[in-house]
Parts: structure tokens; sequence; C-alpha cells
């Protein structure tokens, strides 16, 4: 009994490292996805889309451990982290459409970014899962 | 839902991190259901049942 209480335990920290692996992973593709092209390959096509598509199936992989990692938490945990994605999901779509609203009326002067999305959905989701963890201490 | 899951733990001089570990669940949801805050699915409560070889209805009632 003990044992596979301790594999269980095991098996969550084991499913953290391997999101962190590849999320550092994707990270790093993303880097060379996004500079490469300017600082070390000088807008060459080919090398471009060789590392775009490294980027994208790495990121496959990170989605893969993510599932995995979320497959593991307890029940508690699950809907913790349901909770915060449909908030990030919802924040996500309301705000950056509505984003992406004014700058196609051109309300504000600069252009939409995705990245700003990206932070704005990253934020969300943090901030959500705090709450939720507070919630049930 | 009101529970007798800390009375049952203190009878076997149980930490709520034991608990946890016997039920594969993290030490916060422990305390999360002891507390009331959350409430446990079937087939946990069916499980810290069997832990303390109880019926559920002897673990947990209704509010």
């Amino acid at each position: 009994m003990s044992e596979q209480n301790n594999n269980w335990k095991q098996q969550n920290i084991n499913n953290t490292k391997r999101l962190a692996a590849w999320t550092f992973a994707w990270l790093i593709t993303m880097a060379i996805a996004s500079f490469g092209p300017v600082f070390i390959w000088d807008g060459n096509t080919t090398m471009s889309s060789i590392s775009v598509a490294i980027n994208l199936l790495v990121g496959i992989g990170m989605i893969w451990a993510n599932k995995k990692h979320l497959a593991g938490l307890d029940e508690m945990q699950q809907k913790v982290q349901l909770n915060a994605m449909a908030i990030a999901l919802g924040v996500g779509l309301v705000f950056g459409l509505a984003y992406s609203n004014l700058d196609i009326a051109n309300v504000i002067e600069s252009d939409a970014e995705i990245s700003h999305l990206v932070m704005l959905i990253g934020i969300t989701y943090l901030v959500s899962t705090i709450i939720g963890l507070r919630k049930y201490q | 839902m009101k529970n007798k899951l800390k009375v049952l733990r203190a009878e076997r001089d149980w930490t709520q991190a034991d608990l946890a570990e016997r039920l594969e669940v993290s030490r916060q949801t422990i305390n999360a259901i002891e507390k009331g805050k959350f409430d446990p699915s079937l087939p946990l409560a069916f499980k810290a049942a069997r832990l303390f070889s109880l019926k559920i209805e002897d673990i947990f009632e209704s509010d």
C-alpha cells in the first residue's frame, strides 16, 4: 500500500518535471524561431520553416505533457485548474477580441499584438489558480 | 457536507499527510474535505470508507 502511494506521489513529481522540461524546450525553440531569422540565418526561409516546424513539434510535446500532468492531479486540484482555465479562456476571448476591435477601429494607436493576449491569458490563469487554491485552504 | 475524517484520522494518530498518502490525494485536498470546503467524489468517498472499514454514510453526511 505504502509503495503504491509513494508511486502516486512520485508520478506527480515526474509529471511536473516532464512538463517543466517540455515547456523549457518549447521556450528555447520559440526563441530560436523568433530571433533566428534576424540574428542567426539572416532571413533564410528554409531555416525559418525548419525552426517553426521544430517549435510546433516540441509544442505538441508540451501539450501532451500538460495533459499528463493534469490527469495526474487529484480531483480538487483538477477542479481548481478547470476553473482557472475556464476563466483564462473566457478573458482571453472576450478581451482579446475587444482589443482587436479597438485596433481595427483605430481607437488605439499601436497594433494589437498576439503577445499581449498571451500575457493576459497567462496572468489571468495564474491569478485564477492562486485564488482557487486559497478558496479551499 | 459534514464528515468524520478528522476524528477517524486522530483515532489512528495519522496526520493529514498520512491520510492523503493513503487516499492518493494531496494534503491540501484532505484539509479542504475535513473543513467541508470540498466534497469528495463518490470513488474517493468509497476509498475512504474502505480505508477505515466503514460505510460511506458512517463517514459522510449531508448538511
